[in-house]
């Protein structure tokens, strides 16, 4: 609690839940097309591929401040999932195998850079480390500026542009057919993700920046079948991660980058398990109850086939030991027990079962919807 | 050259031959971005297998790796098998989530042991010939190059006894299916030998360099060669020389190894890309190229056959008529009417263009084609 109470008195907390949060909403934006187009993956490889980016934007600047090396970021990240969509489109190379190389060739290059930077005498080279894995607690106000501007950016354009991405995300053959300029949105959407990946850098560092970018839109996917509500609820869950993760990793003294990917990790699998309609945990329960519902009305049929064969005394007890040896004792005992609760069937003195009145009118109905296929019940 | 910078490039050339085998067929089945993955998470392996024997040096580390790397597959298809995300998501989910908890607890470690992320990413070769493999005092070379070249060892009979199971698997996975290998086990078995090698090498090379050593050399030799064993053979051969030229590259420019072999790769596959005889971006170029002006020749015999002896022939065969018929420019035109006269298919008479004997004959032959 004293955490949050935190919030308000301490400056560097206040920042650092602030930059968060704003990190959360854009990435989570922005990601949540990306989940939808595919291309979580290419925003791993545009991650990892900002880093000779940020080094070089440094090394020939000579500045840290936010903006350049977002600048360079993004230029790097753009570069390298145009080198991913041409190597795929030119040659038989795969997606998969373009992006896996492109990110190592360019995070190895970056790599070189980086050492170029260690070697400059009197460099503020401690900022830099940091992009690999990020760190909250040494965000600047000024930091949160940035990523607040450059952000509200990538909203405005995506606010700007939703019904053309929108088309393009879900078909984008029809808005071709519409005359949109497909090739350019698309452009423009990827343009998009490395918006929400440079903005996280800082805090979250390239290496785990992916997962910033895909989890608030994989887990807000699994709540709503709808464009707007999916990408608001991305924006909240990457905004409530981003806060949580920073807040527990300066408590409990762990990266930022880490303990905000495990939260936002988190809610993805509460999303997929518990979401209504597609939750895991859901489908199951309606697997089983669909099941229990098919076993009694096979019981039903049965006993009112064996009462058929009986002739004028329907009510008449029958042994059960045919029914267990086709459907199993378990399935079968717990349906009749189901079914005498509901005064569908009863047991006789003897032991055996028969269908009571109500459950013969229950199996007459059934079997005619049965024969009725398509007719709703 | 010392003695250590010929131990840096031995481990670096049995790093480079181990990467390359399992990589071409991750690259083959469109697999390429679980080396990333798996490059990721077997760190997590290697913490927890920390925690239970607390040695660095032990054995086992690599196979609590390996273990893990299994574990993010089957987590990956796992997730996807719900159905709820597609895969590319899955793979990003997953791995993050453990390379997380890796760096969550080394960071718990901090300063107790020598494991930190930064290392295991970026990996450090130079240091590789000062882990001396030395049973009974005798000094046998790094411990580097005898783990690489037992996992080199182990790919390598693995690809040669399973040679067929995996061929199959990978090129016609419903035949494997249904002559009764099981594509399950070729699969987690090939994820297995990516994990272990994965762990190998990125304690010399970091786990970058480890994605960049298995796709890279693979995916410029499946623009080389439509056989499996060469693909096998070039990749490892691409993989040696660019670590070795990456090796000096970094000497050259006295920067971070295991970047430079990355850097060297990148190259390496450019120079393919673009270079390849067959299927090579200026080849590419250069056929179509050719291709555009022998049918535009055939285009020329063709219309000169078609009104060869009809009374239209004297209009339709006069040289300037050929831009407006054809819609070819006149620089087009006029070079396509010289590129057939120096050939000896057609001559200029009276203004007139006329097929020779051998222009007529291929007229035919292109017009029934």
């Amino acid at each position: 609690m004293d955490v949050l109470g935190g919030l308000f008195v301490d400056h560097t907390l206040r920042t650092v839940a602030l930059g968060s949060a704003t990190l959360g909403i854009v990435s989570g934006a922005l990601g949540a097309f990306a989940v939808l187009r595919r291309q979580a993956l290419l925003g791993d490889a545009m991650s990892h591929a900002a880093l000779p980016g940020v080094a070089l934007a440094f090394l020939m600047t000579g500045s840290r401040a936010p903006l350049v090396l977002m600048l360079g970021a993004a230029i790097a990240g753009w570069l390298a999932a145009l080198a991913i969509i041409g190597v795929a489109r030119t040659s038989r190379i795969k997606t998969d195998s373009a992006m896996a190389l492109t990110l190592s060739v360019f995070f190895g290059a970056g790599l070189v850079v980086l050492t170029f930077i260690q070697r400059q005498p009197a460099a503020g080279k401690a900022g830099l480390d940091k992009f690999l894995f990020g760190q909250a607690a040494a965000m600047l106000e000024s930091d949160v500026i940035t990523m607040a501007a450059v952000g509200a950016l990538g909203l405005f354009a995506l606010l700007a542009l939703w019904k053309e991405f929108k088309l393009l995300s879900f078909d984008p053959d029809f808005a071709a057919t519409l005359g949109m300029p497909t090739r350019r949105l698309d452009i423009l959407l990827t343009g998009l993700l490395v918006i929400a990946i440079v903005v996280g850098l800082k805090t979250v560092g390239v290496v785990l920046m992916s997962a910033m970018v895909v989890a608030p839109g994989a887990a807000a996917r699994q709540w709503t079948n709808h464009l707007g509500v999916m990408v608001t609820l991305a924006a909240l869950f990457g905004a409530a991660a981003g806060v949580l993760g920073a807040l527990l990793s300066t408590t409990a003294e762990t990266s930022t980058g880490p303990t905000i990917v495990l939260v936002a990790t988190g809610l993805v699998v509460v999303s997929l398990l518990f979401a209504p309609a597609r939750g895991v945990v859901w489908a199951r329960i309606r697997a089983w109850r669909s099941r229990r519902m098919l076993a009694l009305e096979a019981v039903i049929a049965d006993l009112a086939s064996l009462a058929a064969q009986h002739g004028s005394n329907a009510t008449h007890p029958h042994d059960i030991g045919a029914l267990n040896a086709v459907r199993g004792r378990a399935v079968v005992e717990r349906a009749l027990s189901e079914l005498a609760a509901d005064g569908l069937a009863r047991q006789h003195d003897t032991g055996g079962w028969s269908l009571t009145p109500r459950g013969l009118a229950e199996a007459d109905r059934l079997a005619r919807s049965r024969r009725a296929p398509g007719v709703a019940r | 050259m010392t003695s250590a910078q010929i131990d840096v490039l031995l481990v670096a050339v049995v790093v480079a031959a181990a990467c390359a085998i399992p990589g071409t067929f991750l690259v083959l089945r469109r697999m390429a971005m679980m080396s990333d993955a798996i490059s990721h998470t077997v760190l997590l392996g290697i913490v927890l297998a920390f925690f239970v024997v607390s040695d660095l040096g032990s054995p086992i580390l690599i196979a609590g790796a390996a273990l893990v790397g299994l574990l993010t597959v089957v987590l990956v298809e796992a997730v996807s098998r719900t159905g709820l995300v597609r895969e590319d998501a899955a793979i990003g989910l997953v791995f993050p989530a453990l390379f997380s908890i890796a760096v969550i607890l080394i960071s718990s470690l901090a300063g107790d042991v020598h494991l930190d992320s930064d290392a295991v990413l970026l990996g450090e070769i130079a240091f590789a010939p000062f882990n001396r493999f030395a049973p009974f005092s005798v000094d046998l070379g790094p411990i580097a190059l005898w783990v690489m070249g037992a996992i080199l060892l182990i790919n390598l009979a693995c690809t040669a006894l399973f040679f067929k199971e995996l061929k199959l698997a990978t090129f016609d996975p419903a035949l494997a299916a249904a002559l009764g290998f099981s594509p399950a086990i070729v699969h987690y078995g090939l994820m297995s030998l990516v994990s272990i090698t994965a762990v190998g090498a990125f304690d010399a090379v970091g786990s970058i360099l480890v994605v960049a050593l298995m796709i890279g050399p693979p995916a410029a030799a499946y623009l080389l060669t439509d056989r499996l064993p060469r693909m096998l053979g070039l990749s490892v051969a691409i993989g040696a020389a660019s670590a070795v030229a990456g090796y000096w590259l970094a000497r050259v420019l006295d920067a971070n190894i295991a970047g430079s072999m990355a850097t060297a790769v990148g190259i390496a596959f450019i120079l393919v890309l673009l270079l390849a005889p067959q299927r090579g971006l200026v080849a590419t170029a250069r056929r179509q190229r050719r291709q555009r002006w022998t049918f535009a020749r055939q285009m020329l015999l063709i219309h000169l056959a078609t009104h060869e002896g009809t009374p239209a022939e004297t209009d339709e065969s006069r040289p300037d008529h050929m831009q407006r018929h054809m819609r070819w420019p006149p620089a087009f035109a006029n070079r396509v009417v010289r590129t057939a006269t120096e050939r000896g298919l057609i001559v200029l008479e009276n203004d007139q263009l006329r097929l020779t004997a051998q222009g007529r004959h291929e007229a035919r032959a292109a017009a029934v084609r």
